[in-house]
Order: structure tokens, then C-alpha cells, then sequence
């Protein structure tokens, strides 16, 4: 009964582990699989990979992105930061990540001063359900950031490959 | 294989911050799909890509497997001088591909 | 006037008005293309020749269209010259009825009669890289024109047989065309919005593809989806199905190369 609730209180991931562990020790003979997305961890290692240590600071950055997509295969996405793009006062690169993909990278644009407006469009793939989080490295190596959640839903009829 | 479709004006005024869109053929295999038989499809895709205004680079992007396949880019830059914009895709498998675009500024 | 003579009166100006309509068809001027159940930004994909990754296709159906190949040593272009004035129109009026053949053929199967008999190369595989291109390129000449196809008097009873195959369940989930594109459109499955069925835009870029593909690989993931067998490419079944929806599509227009989700 003790262990029921415990299992019953307990996140997705937290109960695989457990799984795991009670298979380690014989007594359930659960497989436990490596989620194949990434997870909050993954994300923000990543973020961190970009980042270092520096803080980082919401606004400035706009996502664009459909609120419900299409087809999670090709999702258009505009992002922009407000800057007045002078030799004093650029955006340097804008990374984008997300959180449920088997990756955390989406893309990186490296800008300058020449760029004039910093505005980067392109098309994604979202594997499900999830938030795109965009930062922003300034002239002054600041980092600042959005983050947007996009609902994702299956196509309706799947097919065969051909 | 038509490798791209550009759209950068024909003509601008110095000093106009104008856009240029890129579109190009991949297939921007992931590597996390498998076969009917299990087997993992390996990785195939555009890494990087970058465009260059007279020979300086304006704008530079690395691509990963969240890129959708047949990737299409759109940024902006300044109108400067009149001359050429060269695009590069440089991708996994040895894979490379360019294409170019002149502009007129007045 | 009795009320007798008021209900003939009045059904026969119904059936006066509306002469050809049979139960659950849509009514010609109700008839939408899938461009208007899309979002803004899919259409955005579309309406830019620069963004719409099916234009691509159309290019390399441009350098195809040029190519000698084949025993004869032939392009298109030798017989058929610039294909922006002897293509025109020439898609939106198929599949076209072939007196040889005695019976209808699609586009696809047009380019390779040609390419067999006329420039005596090997067909194409369907949905090849090559035979999209080629079809791209052609129907893509047919953009912004009114389709045509089904005119001829001696398609009729190809039209009635694709027509019969359109309202028929087939299927474990026992469903016809007709159940969710006559009757239901405008309503949405699983989240995503059920379209009229209208194929204004092939060969289309489908988002779910990732790339671009033919009427009948549309019809045949439909037809999977209803979890039956679906007909082969080429079969005269899927002949039959590809010149009724394009007869009920009569007068609407060409969008090739359309994106689709």
C-alpha cells in the first residue's frame, strides 16, 4: 500500500527510475527505456554550453511561432530581437533550443552590425508538444531570452512509406 | 538538382535594410529514424550556412536536425555597395552546394 | 394554388436549379480549395514562388524539359518547344481520354507514353524525383487556369466509375471519401481540419512528406488511413478516382505547386 502511493505521487520519469531500480533488485521485471527527447536537463545544459556562466535575462527577443502547428514536420519560425543595430549596439548571434525533441538544438545565427534588422525566419520540426526558448547574445555579451510553449498535434492519417 | 531558389532585390537604395530569402533542396535526414527493420537511418544534413556580400560575411547560421528538410532561411542586411551575394551550404557527407545573387545600389 | 401543386411547383425549380447535384455532393459555388483551411503561415509558404520548397521541383522539371535523352535523342522541348505556351492548360484538362489506349490516362502517365514511345527512353518510376519534376513543371504551367478535365463525352463512364469508387466504404473503419469530404468538411480530425478533397495543387508539397508528391500517393495514404488496401499507382482505379475529383473540381482553379500540411 506504502508503495503504491509513493508511486502514485510521483512524476513519469520518477517512476521509471524507480522501475528500474525494483528490476535491479528482482522484484518487477520492467524495461526501462532512455526517453528520446530531451529533457529539462539536456536543455538547459545546452543553454549553458552557449552561456556559460553569465545570467541570463528575459526580453528583448520575440518568437514567432504558430500557437497550434499545422504539421510538427515544418513549422515556419521568425525570431527577432529589438536592437538598433548600430556598430555600438548589435545582436551578436541568437541560439534557439527546444524541449522535447531527441535534441536540444534548433539552430544558431551568428548577426553583426551589417545585418540592419535582427530578424532570422526559417522552418522547424517539433516532435511533440513543447517550448522553443530563444537567446539573444548582445554587443555587450549580454544574454537575453523568450520562451514560447507550441502545441504540436499528430497528422491525421498516417501512411505507409511508399 | 536545383540547388536553390534566392530572392534578393534587384536594386536597392544605399542604405535600405533589405531581405534576402534562401531556399534550398535537402533532405535533412535526422538520424533518430529507423528502418522497417530497426535499423537507425544515419544523419544527413545542412550544418552551416553562410552568406557572404562582396567577399565579407553578413550572416551565418549552424543547422541542426530540428531544421526542417528542404531548409529555408530569410534574414535581413544593409544595402551597401553593388555586388554580388554568395551563399554557401556546407553539410554532412562531404556535402556542399553554393549559389549567388548580384544586387544594384544606388 | 393547392398545396400539392406548391410542393411540385417548388421541387421541380429545385431540381430545375440544381440539375446534376446528387445527394451529399457539394454545391459548385461551394466548393473551396485546400488553401482555405490552412493557417496564414502555411499559406505564406505557398504564395511566395521564393519560400514554396514545391517550386524546387518545378525548376528541375525546367532543366528536365531541355534534356535530349533516349535511343531518339530527344528533349520535350524539341517537340513541344517552350512549355509556358504548349503546356498551357494542358494539365488542368487531365487525366485526358487517350483514343489509342481507349481509356483515360493521367499526366504521369502521358510524360512516360512519350518518353517511351516518342523519345524512346525508359518510364519513369511514380513518384520518382524525375516524373514529379516533369509533372510539376507541366501542371505548374496551368496555375491560375480554370480545370477542364472530364469534358470530353467519352470520359463519362470513367467519370460514373470514379464517382462510384468515391462514395463506396471501403475499409476496417468503413469509410468513403464522400464521409468526410462531402459531408463533413469543415470539421476537424484528430486536430486537424478535413478539407472539400479538391486537387487544385498537385503535384503538391505536403509537410507531412517533407517533399512533394502525386494526387495518387495522397489518395493511397487516405485510403491506408481508412486501413484499406489501396490501389495500386497506375491501376485503373486510382485512373478513375484522379478523373472525378478533378471533374468535381471543374471550373475551380489551378494552384501547382500547392503546400499542404
Amino acid at each position: 500500500m506504502a508503495v503504491l502511493r509513493k508511486i502514485m505521487q510521483t512524476t513519469r520519469r520518477d517512476f521509471l527510475g524507480l522501475a528500474g531500480g525494483a528490476a535491479v533488485a528482482g522484484a518487477v521485471p520492467i524495461v526501462t527505456l532512455r526517453p528520446l527527447e530531451a529533457t529539462p536537463e539536456t536543455l538547459n545544459a545546452a543553454i549553458r554550453n552557449v552561456v556559460g556562466e553569465a545570467a541570463v535575462r528575459s526580453g528583448k527577443v520575440k518568437l514567432d511561432i504558430p500557437p497550434l502547428v499545422e504539421n510538427g514536420n515544418t513549422v515556419p519560425m521568425t525570431v527577432s530581437v529589438a536592437s538598433p543595430m548600430t556598430a555600438d549596439d548589435y545582436v551578436k548571434s541568437i541560439h534557439v533550443f527546444n524541449e522535447k525533441n531527441p535534441q536540444p538544438n534548433i539552430a544558431n545565427f551568428y548577426l553583426g552590425p551589417s545585418a540592419g534588422r535582427a530578424q532570422v525566419a526559417t522552418r522547424i520540426r517539433l516532435a511533440d508538444s513543447q517550448k522553443v526558448v530563444a537567446i539573444a547574445r548582445l554587443s555587450d555579451d549580454s544574454f537575453w531570452s523568450v520562451s514560447t510553449d507550441v502545441i504540436v498535434t499528430l497528422a491525421a492519417c498516417t501512411e505507409e512509406v511508399n | 538538382m536545383a540547388s536553390a531558389l534566392i530572392n534578393v532585390p534587384r536594386k536597392a537604395k544605399r542604405g535600405d535594410v533589405i531581405e534576402i530569402k534562401a531556399l534550398t533542396s535537402h533532405i535533412m535526414e535526422t538520424g533518430f529514424r529507423r528502418t522497417a527493420a530497426g535499423d537507425l537511418v544515419p544523419r544527413d544534413i545542412i550544418t552551416s550556412f553562410n552568406c557572404r556580400y562582396n567577399g565579407a560575411e553578413v550572416f551565418r547560421a549552424d543547422f541542426f536536425p530540428a531544421i526542417a528538410a528542404n531548409p529555408f532561411i530569410s534574414f535581413f542586411t544593409v544595402a551597401k555597395e553593388s555586388g554580388k551575394f554568395e551563399f554557401e551550404w556546407i553539410g554532412d557527407n562531404g556535402f556542399s552546394s553554393t549559389a549567388s545573387a548580384s544586387i544594384i545600389v544606388e | 394554388m393547392s398545396f400539392a401543386r406548391a410542393i411540385t411547383a417548388a421541387m421541380a425549380a429545385l431540381l430545375v436549379a440544381a440539375p446534376s447535384l446528387l445527394a451529399g455532393e457539394i454545391p459548385p459555388d461551394e466548393r473551396r480549395s485546400g488553401y482555405t483551411f490552412m493557417g496564414p503561415d502555411t499559406r505564406a509558404m505557398q504564395d511566395d514562388d521564393t519560400s514554396n520548397p514545391g517550386m524546387l521541383f518545378v525548376l528541375d522539371g525546367e532543366t528536365l524539359w531541355k534534356q535530349k535523352l533516349g535511343a531518339a535523342g530527344k528533349a520535350c522541348a524539341d517537340c513541344h518547344g517552350d512549355a509556358r505556351e504548349s503546356m498551357k492548360g494542358v494539365a488542368a484538362h487531365y487525366p485526358a481520354f487517350d483514343k489509342a489506349l481507349g481509356r483515360p490516362v493521367t499526366l504521369d502517365q502521358r510524360i512516360n507514353l512519350e518518353r517511351t514511345q516518342r523519345q524512346q527512353a525508359a518510364p519513369l518510376a511514380y513518384e520518382s524525383h524525375d516524373l514529379l519534376a516533369l509533372s510539376a513543371y507541366i501542371a505548374n504551367q496551368s496555375r491560375g487556369i480554370a480545370i477542364t478535365a472530364g469534358d470530353d463525352p467519352e470520359l463519362k463512364p470513367f467519370v460514373e466509375k470514379g464517382r462510384e469508387l468515391f462514395m463506396q466504404r471501403e475499409g476496417q473503419l468503413n469509410l468513403a471519401c464522400a464521409n468526410c469530404h462531402n459531408d463533413n468538411f469543415d470539421k476537424h480530425l484528430a486536430g486537424s481540419p478535413i478539407t472539400q478533397g479538391q486537387p487544385t495543387g498537385y503535384p503538391e508539397y505536403r509537410l507531412e512528406w517533407q517533399t512533394l508528391g502525386s494526387l495518387e500517393r495522397r489518395l493511397r495514404s487516405c485510403m491506408t488511413g481508412v486501413r484499406a488496401q489501396a490501389y495500386d499507382y497506375g491501376s485503373p482505379e486510382m485512373v478513375a478516382l484522379e478523373l472525378y475529383l478533378m471533374s468535381r473540381a471543374h471550373g475551380m482553379t489551378m494552384e501547382t505547386p500547392a503546400v499542404r500540411p
